[in-house]
């Protein structure tokens, strides 16, 4: 059967140039960069080339990089690295709602040591506005965090404005790009934040190696404890394979932004106009505007997402969900509760995100194939019998 | 895939979607924050289910066990029916995954709420009696629920109000909405979303 694969937010491909940069490391080139010898030399080489890579990604200097195995590392680090670092300062964290549970589940671990924080409300598109996060700022803060681009509804929030407030307030600034980089344009010259966490494998890296970026100045604990990798902050024999193919997919995006972004974009726009045509009551979640390129996500009334994602998966479709069902932990995400939907209403989320090979027809064999599926499932629906009763009244 | 091929079967036919709308007695259970619902319809003839339809707003899981429990208990006795256990479903449907048992297998819930409310309707002296039963309901659903971890499935250690997963390393607690474990640094219950610490 044909398979159409529509959730870049969970994983990208590997791409083949990727591939077959990292292939040599697995094999011959297995030294460790750390050693003396010219095995080991020949790695170091490749793991700063890498390094260098990724910082022309995001416009930094290759010394302001750091290699984690995850997005979620990379904000443990920030999060937990830099409200450590700067305890002398002040104990109060700044974050907004929507963040990663990475973030969220970090500042709430920090509480265990004395640590508060306050979370920034979102209105109703998911979009943090500066002045809440101006407000929020208090006299003992000494950090804030404010993801650039949600993955679950694909909204681009202002971090430039938060950046800026943040400065003029002698406050230290985190954002979370793994959703947002290699995707879109990050500067983080021009944004001027203190760390950005992004991940090889929402730009067609290999999974298990991300990076933080920091600031030159910017102080931060270490995260991993151990020898001299990465500066000393984050010991560990380094991933050189994962590294190499992160710093290649880094390449490959900056080179390729624009096209594959102008690509994304033309089938969002499809997606968006045309699915509530075809299914009525399904909203588009988060902004219309603001929004990553390769990203159309809805909530669907009435019907729960996991029932959606298995009659899809059986037509060959791959997409995901913030339904309650879906999450291990049975919880609605807390995105969409953030944004004000009610708990029905999120249940019925759905996200489908791009990938480089989508193509048109794709979007119309979605369409095609997805109609009949919220019918079938909402003929099942207490809900929607209740409300035909309540229409027809 | 995460469920066994009876489930899936069940969830890609399910038998007995529908309402009945001179139904002789109705059963709902479950709310759209634990994330499943279910309605069951039955029609009674001589102390016998004749027909049974149901409607479920849920995951996979939920519309699997709906379709089997109206399937097991067709044309059965009132009594047989009432025999049919969340357990005895899961067992028929090969299986369910562990943080799916509580919270998607409410099936047999809901027929017998359904049973309760057709006995309450034809034997008015029984309303209370029925009444209490249905109330009795979520009550025998927490005793069984308190097993797990919310997160990982595992085992919880510890008893009451100081247990936690070894393995999650996250201390729980009882939430007194569900009775189901919930991570006790949460505002909120993260199997029924009731709010359990003031903020």
């Amino acid at each position: 059967m044909k398979r159409v694969y529509l959730d870049h937010i969970a994983a990208t491909p590997l791409h083949p140039e990727a591939l077959q940069a990292m292939l040599p490391f697995l094999r011959e080139r297995f030294g460790n960069p750390q050693s003396l010898h010219s095995d080991g030399q020949g790695a170091l080489e490749a793991v700063e080339e890498a390094r260098q890579r990724v910082a022309d990604l995001i416009h930094a200097a290759e010394s302001e990089i750091y290699f984690t195995s995850s997005g979620s590392e990379s904000n443990n680090f920030a999060i937990k690295g830099l409200a450590l670092a700067n305890r002398s300062r002040g104990s109060h964290l700044v974050l907004s709602a929507v963040e990663h549970l990475s973030v969220l589940n970090s500042a709430k671990s920090l509480e265990k040591f004395g640590f508060t924080s306050t979370l920034v409300p979102v209105d109703q598109t998911g979009m943090v506005h500066p002045e809440a996060v101006e407000k929020a700022i208090a006299k003992d803060t000494t950090l804030v965090s404010v993801m650039m681009a949600n993955s679950e509804v694909g909204t681009i929030e202002p971090v430039a404005e938060i950046a800026k407030i943040c400065k003029s307030r002698n406050v230290l600034f985190h954002t979370d790009a793994v959703a947002a980089a290699g995707n879109i344009p990050v500067d983080v010259r021009a944004l001027a934040v203190d760390a950005l966490s992004l991940a090889g494998d929402q730009f067609y890296g290999p999974k298990g190696s991300a990076a933080l970026y920091l600031k030159k100045g910017v102080r931060i604990l270490p995260f991993i404890e151990g020898g001299i990798q990465e500066g000393g902050r984050r010991g560990g024999t380094e991933n050189v394979a994962g590294i190499v193919g992160l710093g290649k997919a880094a390449e490959i995006a900056k080179a390729k932004m624009a096209d594959r972004s102008q690509k994304a974009r033309v089938l969002r726009d499809l997606l968006i106009d045309r699915l509530p045509e075809k299914v009525d009551r399904a909203v588009l979640t988060g902004d219309r505007e603001m929004r990553l390129p390769h990203h159309a996500s809805f909530c669907v009334e009435f019907i729960e997402g996991e029932a959606m994602l298995l009659n899809l998966d059986m037509k060959g479709i791959a997409a995901s969900s913030g339904s309650a069902c879906t999450s291990k932990a049975l919880k609605a995400s807390h995105v969409l509760l953030a944004m004000g939907l009610d708990h029905a209403l999120a249940q019925g989320s759905l996200v489908f995100s791009f990938v480089d090979d989508n193509t048109a027809e794709d979007i119309g064999y979605l369409l095609d194939v997805f109609p009949p599926i919220i019918d079938r499932l909402r003929k099942m629906s207490p809900l929607y019998t209740k409300y035909l009763e309540e229409k027809g009244k | 895939m995460i469920y066994s091929e009876k489930v899936m079967d069940h969830f890609q036919n399910p038998r007995n979607v529908g309402v009945i709308p001179d139904a002789d007695g109705v059963g709902e259970v479950g709310n759209p924050v634990c994330g499943d619902m279910m309605t069951f319809y039955i029609k009674v003839k001589d102390d016998h289910l004749s027909d049974i339809k149901f409607q479920t707003f849920g995951c996979g899981a939920a519309i699997a066990v709906s379709s089997i429990v109206s399937e097991m208990a067709m044309g059965k006795s009132l009594r047989e029916a009432m025999d049919i256990t969340n357990e005895k479903v899961a067992e028929m449907l090969g299986g369910l995954p562990k943080n799916k048992m509580h919270c998607s297998n409410l099936g047999a819930d809901a027929l017998h709420k359904a049973i309760e409310d057709y006995k309450a309707k034809s034997k008015p002296g029984l309303k209370e009696a029925a009444a209490a039963a249905a109330a009795k309901g979520p009550e025998a659903h927490e005793e069984e629920a308190a097993c797990c971890c919310p997160y990982c499935d595992g085992p919880v250690e510890g008893m009451e109000e100081v247990c936690s997963c070894h393995h999650c390393e996250i201390e729980l607690e009882e939430c007194p909405e569900c009775g189901k474990y919930t991570n006790k640094a949460d505002d909120t219950c993260v199997n029924c979303g009731a709010q359990i610490h003031k903020s």
